[in-house]
C-alpha cells in the first residue's frame, strides 16, 4: 500500500504558481503561493478552515480570479482571456464537496454533457466513454436514473466519472469526502486510490489523513492563506516542522 | 434464563395474525363524514348551515338558468315570452345566440370569411400540441409549430399568401447569411463585422439626425403655446441635429473600426450583423418581392384590417402573441439583469423597473394615442402591433423577475460545475441554468401568463372591441339589448376561464412531468 505514494512522477511540469496573491474584497486570503507540480504528483493539501486551501484550487481552474502572480496549467497562461480559461477547463477536472450533480439530468446525460458540447464528441461515442468511466466507478447500472436516487457516495463517484469523461490530465478534488456519511467515505476514497494508480495529476483538499499516507507524495499544509510546510507524507506525519503544524496534527489526530 | 427474559417470552406470539377487515364506520364515506363534517358540535352546526346556504343558492340560480330564453330577438322580446310562460326574471341567452358571431369576432369581421379565425383556432390547438407535449411526440412535429404564426397570420388578415411566404423566404436567406459568416475565416469575419458595423454606424447617425429634426419641428410648432421650455429642447435638438449630421459618417467609420479592433471570434458581431441583414431585408425586400410575386401568381384572401378584429377572437390573439413574445423576452431581460457588463444589466434593469412601476393601463395610452407623435405622421404602425408591443413588454417584465428568482434559486454550485467541465456561457445557460430556473419558475411564468391573458379586456378601454369592448359597447348600447348584464358577462367569464383552466391544468401536469427526485 504504501507502493502508490513512492510512485514515480515525471519531471514535467503541469502546474507552476508563481507569487500568487489574492484577495475578497479587503480581504488577503492567498499570500504569496508558489507551488510547482510535475505530471503524475498526488497531492494532499490540508490546514484549518479558513486557511486558503480551497480557494487555492478553485484559482487553477479559474473559478475565483487571482489578483497577482501567475498560473500556469500545462503550459497555459491562466489570464483574463476566456479561451484560455475554457482551454485550461477542458483539462482540468474538479470535484465538489457537494457533488454539483446537475438534477435535471440522468447519470448518463449528465457524463455525456460536457463531451459532446466542448469536445464535440459524437453522442453515441460520448456514451460509451460515459458507460467506461461509470463501469470504472462501479456504478454502470445507475446510468438511467437521476441524481437525486442516488445515495451521497454514488453521486460523488458519477461526479468523478464526469469529470474524468473529458480525459482530463489534472483532477482537482475539493474535499469530496466531507459531505459524506461515514460508511460512504471508503468507496469514493477507493474510487480516487484507483485513479491514482493509473498516474493521474491530482490535487486534493482533504482531511482524510490515512488517504494522505496511502496516496499522497507530497503533503501541503496551509494557514492563513499561505504555505507553511509541505513535505513527503511520512516525513509530514512523523517529524513536522512548524508549530502549527504540530497543532493542526495534534488537533485532527488527537482523537 | 433471566428474570426479564422469562417474562417477555410470555408476550412472545408464535403465529401470525391474519388480517382482519376494519370496523364498520372506520372506513367509506361514513368515516370521511364524520372526521371532516362533524368532528364535532361546532362542524356540525358550520356544516349545516353551509349546506343550506349552499341549497338556497343552487334553488335561487338554477331555476334562473333553467327557464332562461334561447330563441328572442329583443330583450323585449325575451320578457314577453317569460311572462307568458310564467317564468319573468329568468335569463335571457337569447343575446348570446343573436350576437353570437359579434361576440366571437367583432362586429366588423367580415361574415363570409369567419371560417378562416375559426379555422386558425382549430390549428393553433393542434399546432400548440408539438411545443406543448415536446416530450411524447416526434421533434419533427415542431416545424408545424414553427410555420403556425405565418399561417394563421395569412388566416386572420389576409391578403397575399406570398407576404408570409417571402419572410420566410427571407429568414431562409438570413439562417444562410448567418452560416456563411459563421463559416469565414477569423479576419474575414472581422472585415464583415467592421462593414457592417461602419454601416451601421452611419444608419444610426443619420436616424438620429433625422430624429433631432423631426423633434425640432414639432417643438417648433408647439413652442409659441408652450413657451420657453420647448424652444430651448428644440434649440438643444437642433444642435444635436447639426452635429449628428457633420459626424455620422466619421461616427460611423469609428464604431466599425472599434468592431473591428475589439472583435475576435465571438458569435456577438456575427449575430448583429445577422440581425442587421435580416432588418435591411424585410425593409426594402418584403413589398416589392412579395408584390412583384403575386402580381404572377395571385392567391389572395380578402385583406381585414386590424381595426376590423374584435371580439374573443381579439382576446386570442393578442393572448396567444403576447405569451410566446414575452417568456423569451423576458427569459433575456432576467439574464440581462444579472449579466455583468454595466450596460447591458443598465438598460435591462431601467426597463424592468419602469415598465412594473407603470400601470398597464397607461401603456395601452400611451400606444393608443401618444406613440403617434412620436413618429412621423405618414408612418402609421398598426394598431393591434401596438398593443402587442406593450402588453409584451408589460408581462416581459413581469416574467424576467420571475424567472430571476428561478435564477437566484439555483445553487451556485450548478454554475460552478459547469463552468468547471468547460462549458461556455451560452452552453451553460442554455443546458444547465435555464432548465432549471424556468422549472422552478413555471407557477409564477404561469400565473404571470393567465393574468396577461385576461388583461387582453383592458384593451376595451381605448376603444377596441374585445369581447368586454362588445359587450359593454354594441350589444348594451343596442336598442335590442339596452341593459342586459349577467348573461354576457357570465358567457365572458366562462370562455375566460376554459382557457385559463386548462393554461393552469397544463402547467401542473408539465411540474410533474419534470419532476427527477429532490432538487
Amino acid at each position: 500500500m504504501s507502493q502508490i505514494s513512492q510512485m514515480k512522477v515525471s519531471d514535467e511540469v503541469a502546474i507552476e504558481i508563481n507569487q500568487m496573491n489574492k484577495w475578497y474584497g479587503s480581504f488577503h486570503v492567498l499570500r504569496d503561493i508558489d507551488l510547482t507540480v510535475n505530471r503524475g504528483e498526488r497531492i494532499v493539501i490540508c490546514g484549518p478552515s479558513g486557511s486558503g486551501k480551497s480557494t487555492l484550487i478553485r484559482c487553477i481552474n479559474a473559478l475565483e480570479e487571482h489578483q497577482k502572480g501567475t498560473i500556469t496549467v500545462d503550459g497555459t497562461l491562466l489570464s483574463s482571456d476566456l479561451k484560455n480559461i475554457d482551454t485550461i477547463r477542458s483539462e482540468v477536472g474538479m470535484c465538489f464537496q457537494h457533488f454539483n450533480l446537475f438534477p435535471h439530468l440522468t447519470i448518463l446525460e449528465n457524463c455525456t454533457l460536457a463531451p459532446i458540447w466542448v469536445r464535440k464528441t459524437p453522442k453515441k461515442e460520448a456514451e460509451e466513454i460515459a458507460m467506461h468511466f461509470l463501469e470504472k466507478v462501479k456504478i454502470p447500472e445507475q446510468a438511467d436514473k437521476y441524481p437525486g436516487q442516488l445515495s451521497g457516495g454514488q453521486q460523488q463517484r458519477v461526479a468523478i466519472a464526469r469529470s474524468l469523461c473529458m480525459k482530463p490530465r489534472i483532477m482537482l478534488f475539493d474535499e469530496p469526502t466531507s459531505a459524506l456519511d461515514p460508511e460512504m467515505i471508503a468507496e469514493v476514497l477507493d474510487t480516487m486510490i484507483e485513479l491514482a494508480e493509473e498516474g493521474m495529476t491530482m490535487l486534493c483538499v482533504t482531511h482524510e489523513m490515512g488517504f494522505a499516507r496511502k496516496v499522497a507524495n507530497r503533503v501541503i499544509f496551509m494557514d492563513a492563506g499561505q504555505i507553511v510546510e509541505q513535505n513527503e507524507p511520512e516525513q509530514f506525519f512523523e517529524n513536522p516542522q512548524s508549530d502549527r503544524t504540530k497543532l493542526f496534527l495534534s488537533q485532527i489526530l488527537g482523537h | 434464563m433471566s428474570d426479564t427474559n422469562a417474562q417477555s417470552v410470555a408476550f412472545v406470539r408464535n403465529s401470525e395474525i391474519p388480517a382482519s377487515p376494519p370496523p364498520l364506520g372506520e372506513t367509506g364515506p361514513v368515516k370521511w363524514m364524520r372526521e371532516n363534517l362533524f368532528s364535532g358540535w361546532v362542524n356540525s352546526v358550520m356544516t349545516v348551515i353551509a349546506f343550506l346556504l349552499i341549497a338556497r343558492f343552487i334553488m335561487g340560480v338554477f331555476p334562473w338558468f333553467w327557464n332562461g330564453v334561447w330563441d328572442a330577438s329583443s330583450i323585449k322580446d325575451c320578457r314577453n315570452i317569460m311572462a307568458d310562460a310564467g317564468t319573468a326574471g329568468s335569463a335571457c341567452f337569447a343575446v348570446l345566440v343573436d350576437r353570437w358571431d359579434h361576440l366571437l369576432f367583432g362586429f366588423k369581421y367580415p361574415a363570409t370569411e369567419y371560417w378562416r379565425p375559426t379555422l386558425a383556432f382549430v390549428l393553433l390547438v393542434v399546432c400548440a400540441m408539438p411545443a406543448l407535449f415536446a416530450m411524447y411526440l416526434p421533434r419533427k412535429l415542431l416545424i408545424a409549430t414553427a410555420l403556425y404564426p405565418f399561417v394563421a397570420y395569412w388566416l386572420i388578415w389576409g391578403g397575399s399568401l406570398w407576404v408570409p411566404v417571402v419572410i420566410l423566404g427571407l429568414l431562409a436567406v438570413t439562417a444562410a447569411i448567418y452560416l456563411f459568416i459563421e463559416g469565414l475565416s477569423v479576419s474575414l469575419r472581422q472585415a464583415v463585422a467592421g462593414i457592417v458595423g461602419a454601416l451601421s454606424g452611419i444608419g444610426l447617425g443619420y436616424l438620429l439626425y433625422l430624429g433631432a429634426q423631426e423633434l425640432w419641428f414639432i417643438s417648433g410648432n408647439v413652442s409659441a403655446g408652450e413657451g420657453i421650455v420647448s424652444t430651448v429642447a428644440g434649440f438643444v435638438f437642433m444642435i444635436a441635429a447639426i452635429f449628428t449630421y457633420a459626424f455620422f459618417i466619421p461616427m460611423g467609420i469609428f464604431v466599425g473600426y472599434a468592431i473591428y479592433n475589439s472583435y475576435e471570434d465571438g458569435g456577438l458581431v456575427t449575430i448583429v450583423t445577422t440581425l442587421f441583414s435580416l432588418y435591411a431585408l424585410m425593409v426594402y425586400g418584403l413589398g416589392p418581392i412579395s408584390a412583384a410575386i403575386n402580381s404572377v401568381v395571385p392567391i389572395e384572401l380578402e385583406a381585414v384590417a386590424s381595426r376590423d378584429m374584435g371580439g374573443y377572437m381579439l382576446c386570442m390573439i393578442l393572448g396567444t402573441v403576447c405569451v410566446s413574445l414575452s417568456i423569451p423576452l423576458g427569459v433575456v431581460l432576467a439574464l440581462g439583469r444579472q449579466s455583468n457588463m454595466p450596460l447591458i444589466k443598465g438598460v435591462c434593469v431601467v426597463f424592468i423597473e419602469f415598465i412594473r412601476g407603470v400601470p398597464l393601463i397607461t401603456l395601452l395610452f400611451v400606444a393608443n394615442v401618444m406613440l403617434a407623435y412620436f413618429f412621423p405622421p405618414e408612418s402609421s404602425i398598426d394598431l393591434i402591433l401596438r398593443v402587442i408591443i406593450m402588453i409584451t413588454a408589460f408581462s416581459a417584465a413581469y416574467i424576467a423577475e420571475v424567472i430571476r428568482g428561478g435564477l437566484a434559486a439555483l445553487p451556485k454550485g450548478q454554475y460552478e460545475a459547469a463552468d468547471s467541465l468547460g462549458l461556455n456561457y451560452t452552453q451553460a445557460t442554455r443546458l444547465i441554468i435555464l432548465p432549471q430556473a424556468l422549472k422552478i419558475s413555471i407557477p409564477g411564468i404561469v400565473n404571470v401568463a393567465v393574468g396577461l391573458f385576461k388583461d387582453t379586456t383592458l384593451v376595451s378601454v381605448i376603444s377596441m372591441f374585445d369581447i368586454v369592448g362588445m359587450i359593454r359597447g354594441p350589444i348594451q348600447q343596442s336598442t335590442d339589448w339596452i341593459s342586459i348584464y349577467w348573461e354576457v358577462y357570465l358567457f365572458a367569464a366562462a370562455v375566460f376561464f376554459v382557457v385559463c383552466y386548462s393554461i393552469s391544468q397544463y402547467s401542473q401536469w408539465l411540474e410533474r412531468q419534470l419532476q427527477t427526485g429532490h432538487r
